[in-house]
């Protein structure tokens, strides 16, 4: 995917060309054995406080480029918070310290040279509940797009359809852009807010318990629609739902009281997990 | 017949029903509703009130013929009953010491507007019933409303041109349409006022401004200037003398008015706004005149110390500067609520700013008034004519009270419920709503313009339309920094930049205040304190309503969805 909006030389926004994923994670191996093109995004030594409150301790991770990780936890371990790291989210935090790296394709994203806003076109969210603004559909898709400068109509036109046909919502609809997007159900509104974000092209997606507030046939169409964007986006994934995590991911990572206790691929963690607490959590002893 | 056995087993059981519908809470939901009734009550009481008394005024109601008599002599009068009442005989005989008839417990009397209060004041009079000796209803008897002098009731016996007796077929008919040809004159007269006259008295004094910067900046080549003078004084005979022949055109008519007491009085057509025989009409014609009195109060300047006439320079004065007062205040209030609740760091500090706020909405509005003269007005006004308009002085410009400085201290006000309505919009804005939106790589600012400030519009709205509904009905501050009995232009006409905001204006509260308790005549000014006071209330009726249906629209567009 061209990214036609780059402006500046501000590091981030020269997107790499994307490599094609070496056939070591196409055969899931474990992250240990990933070749470093394969490799999005960096954690080393991740320590983030409130206050006075740890509440990430030493989170060291890679995340494989094309693949989709779950972060899977007990409520309260964090992983919500270490999602909102990569795209600087916390910063809106009053109080919030956070120590360590994290790199995007090399780069240091807490870097005071960093643009905060540029770093959030590259690393598109979709929260818990679905947030679309009180506008039309079409304004909508288009708001990210418009936010990088004028577009002609014709291509402002194009990427919204892009977008809501990628977020598998085009179909529904593609009759109704100028209505409210409120009118829209629960899980159209997150297909319209995954729409959104993936309109901007980003590189990296982080989904925030997703489908935690949606009914189970919703659930399953954002499930299908993950298994589609994999094929151009890094999805992280933060989720409640353990099925869910073994359905969509290729790579877990198991967060526990802000530490990060094992991360291996998706089939590892579920059938042969090395650590006593991760199988305590996945076979359901507590959390 | 029950037994005593039943009969207490009756009373337990209604007074555990009268327990039960204690508790049941339904005592509160009546309390509450009568709550709200009450406050309905009041509201319409008051408009009620105001319309019954205000809207009567317009009715061109009947003039009555009495014969009375008091003290020995026999008096006949025309008059319109404008109110009755009784008083107990001992407040009679009070007021008249030595009455020595029988009398009833209680006296009627009557208030008639007598009119003429020119050959026969004073034109109120209170009758008491017991006097009259006979009331009819002539059918001929005309009014006429004047531009000065108040009304004239008597029987049109003539008319006269240039000081000679008109022998015309029909009298009325040939009085109307006299009175129709000086209105068009005196039209005519008023548009070479206000357009020619008006606008050349404009250029002279911008020309004398020019001159007098110029001899200020020690140049002294007036040339161009005397040369346009000239032309302009040229101009300004030529208009002068077209008015000069209207007017004698004007005042060549006369009426001749019999009064009640049989004489005749001459009373120049010129003087003349309109007369009617209001015994003889139909109830249509009535309903005709009723409804043109109604448009003229709306549209016609005030006469006669504003006792008489229409309001319309204060319900312009009035509407400008709400409009004004708004366009100040919304903008200041936003900005600083969303300086207070996006930017600033909350923290003891804020809460105090905000604690200041809040506590500026109970200053008392004269307070404000005294602020804006002494720092508006004297300072910031006097500031500006020192830098600005030094030609003009010692005569200031923006250094007196003016609709400016009026709207700025009401601006200010006001602000404090404009900040806290918005403040509270914003809050309310959902976290996730704004989190979409940077996680869209929006900036803060972005954010703000794109996302927060629409969501917030309707409670930015509500903040307008508590700020409207106070400015509108203040009258002390106004006094003091732009409010006039008597404008004698009003702040938009023809002449460039046609919106003169130096200029003093009439505002509808004051003019309640000036016509109700500084005119000499009470009884003629009272329905007209009615009339405008109910036209104050609609006005801001009027304006909250156009606010509330805009903020509404708003709000449907807006609102949040809750899954």
């Amino acid at each position: 995917m061209a990214d036609e909006r780059v402006d500046g030389n501000f590091e981030l926004n020269t997107a790499p060309e994307v490599p094609t994923p070496a056939s070591s994670i196409a055969e899931a191996l474990s992250p240990d054995d990933w070749a470093e093109e394969d490799i999005c995004l960096t954690v080393s030594e991740l320590y983030l406080y409130y206050g006075d409150n740890e509440a990430l301790s030493d989170i060291s991770m890679s995340v494989a480029r094309q693949r989709v990780t779950a972060l899977i936890g007990p409520s309260g371990c964090g992983k919500s918070t270490l999602l909102r790291c990569f795209n600087r989210m916390n910063d809106l935090i009053d109080n919030v310290r956070i120590t360590g790296e994290i790199e995007l394709n090399g780069m240091e994203i807490h870097r005071t040279t960093v643009d905060i806003a540029q770093l959030r076109r590259r690393v598109g969210m979709v929260f818990q509940r679905p947030n679309p603004f009180p506008k039309s559909i079409y304004e909508n898709v288009a708001y990210g797009l418009r936010l990088q400068g004028r577009l002609p109509k014709s291509e402002l036109d194009d990427r919204v359809e892009w977008a809501l046909k990628n977020a598998a919502l085009w179909e529904e609809v593609s009759d109704r852009l100028n209505e409210t997007a409120l009118g829209l159900s629960g899980g159209q509104q997150q297909r319209l807010v995954i729409a959104r974000a993936i309109a901007v092209q980003p590189d990296v997606l982080l989904l925030d318990e997703p489908a935690s507030a949606l009914d189970p046939i919703s659930t399953l169409k954002i499930e299908e629609l993950i298994h589609q964007l994999k094929q151009d986006y890094t999805i992280l994934i933060v989720t409640h739902n353990m099925q869910q995590a073994a359905r969509v991911s290729d790579y877990t990572g198991f967060l526990y009281l802000g530490k990060l206790v094992e991360y291996d691929t998706t089939n590892t963690i579920f059938t042969n997990p090395s650590e006593k607490q991760t199988e305590d959590y996945i076979t359901g002893r507590y959390g | 017949m029950a037994t005593s056995d039943s009969v207490s087993q009756d009373l337990s059981l209604q007074r555990q029903s009268l327990l039960t519908w204690w508790r049941s809470g339904d005592p509160w939901i009546w309390l509450t509703s009568t709550a709200v009734a009450a406050s309905v009550a009041a509201v319409l009481g008051l408009i009620g009130l105001l319309a019954v008394n205000g809207l009567a005024h317009f009715w061109p109601s009947q003039v009555l013929s009495i014969e009375y008599e008091r003290f020995g002599t026999t008096t006949t009068i025309f008059g319109e009953l404008s109110e009755r009442e009784s008083i107990g005989r001992y407040q009679f005989l009070e007021a008249n010491p030595g009455y020595d008839r029988d009398l009833p417990t209680t006296v009627e009397r009557w208030l008639i507007k007598t009119g003429n209060r020119q050959a026969n004041p004073p034109d109120f009079r209170w009758l008491y019933a017991h006097d009259v000796i006979e009331s009819s209803v002539p059918t001929s008897v005309v009014v006429i409303e004047r531009t000065e002098w108040g009304d004239a009731f008597g029987h049109l016996v003539g008319i006269k041109a240039a000081g000679e007796p008109v022998e015309p077929g029909d009298l009325w008919e040939e009085f109307q349409a006299r009175i129709e040809r000086t209105a068009s004159i005196r039209e005519g007269i008023d548009e070479l006022q206000e357009g020619s006259i008006n606008g050349i008295n404009y250029e002279l004094e911008s020309i004398r401004l020019e001159k007098r910067r110029r001899q200020l900046d020690a140049h002294h080549e007036f040339s161009d200037l005397e040369a346009r003078e000239s032309a302009l004084r040229a101009d300004y005979a030529v208009v002068e003398n077209q008015v000069f022949d209207l007017t004698s055109e004007l005042e060549r008519d006369t009426a001749s008015l019999a009064l009640a007491d049989g004489r005749v009085i001459d009373i120049p057509i010129s003087t003349i706004i309109q007369a009617w025989m209001p015994n003889s009409m139909s109830i249509w014609q009535k309903l005709g005149l009723y409804f043109k009195n109604l448009w003229n109060f709306l549209t016609e300047d005030p006469r006669e110390a504003n006792t008489e006439g229409g309001v319309y320079p204060a319900l312009f004065g009035t509407v400008l500067m709400v409009l004004l007062m708004s366009a100040l205040v919304t903008p200041f209030g936003v900005i600083a609520a969303l300086y207070l609740r996006e930017y600033a760091k909350q923290g003891p500090l804020v809460q105090l700013i905000r604690i200041a706020v809040n506590n500026l909405a109970g200053v008392p509005s004269i307070v404000y008034g005294v602020f804006g003269l002494g720092f508006f007005v004297y300072l910031i006004g006097g500031t500006i004519d020192d830098l600005f308009f030094p030609e003009a002085k010692p005569a200031p410009t923006f250094g007196t009270p003016g609709l400016i400085w009026a709207s700025l201290t009401l601006a200010l006000l006001t602000v404090p419920v404009v900040i806290v309505s918005t403040e509270e919009g914003l809050t309310r804005i959902p976290r996730e709503v704004r989190e979409g939106s940077l996680a869209l790589g929006a900036t803060k600012a972005e954010t703000i313009f794109k996302v927060v400030l629409p969501m917030a519009s309707p409670s930015i709205l509500t903040g307008m339309i508590l700020a409207v509904a106070r400015a509108a009905g203040e009258v002390a501050p106004l006094m003091l920094v732009g409010v006039v009995k008597l404008a004698p232009t009003l702040p938009i006409d023809g002449n460039f930049p046609y919106l003169h905001l130096e200029r003093k204006f009439m505002h509808l509260g004051f003019h309640i205040y000036d016509v109700g308790f500084q005119s000499p005549n009470v009884d003629a000014a009272r329905p007209l304190v009615f009339a405008t006071a109910l036209l104050l209330v609609l006005i801001i009726i009027v304006l909250n309503l156009t606010a509330i249906t805009l903020r509404n629209r708003l709000e449907a567009r807006y609102r949040v969805s809750v899954n």
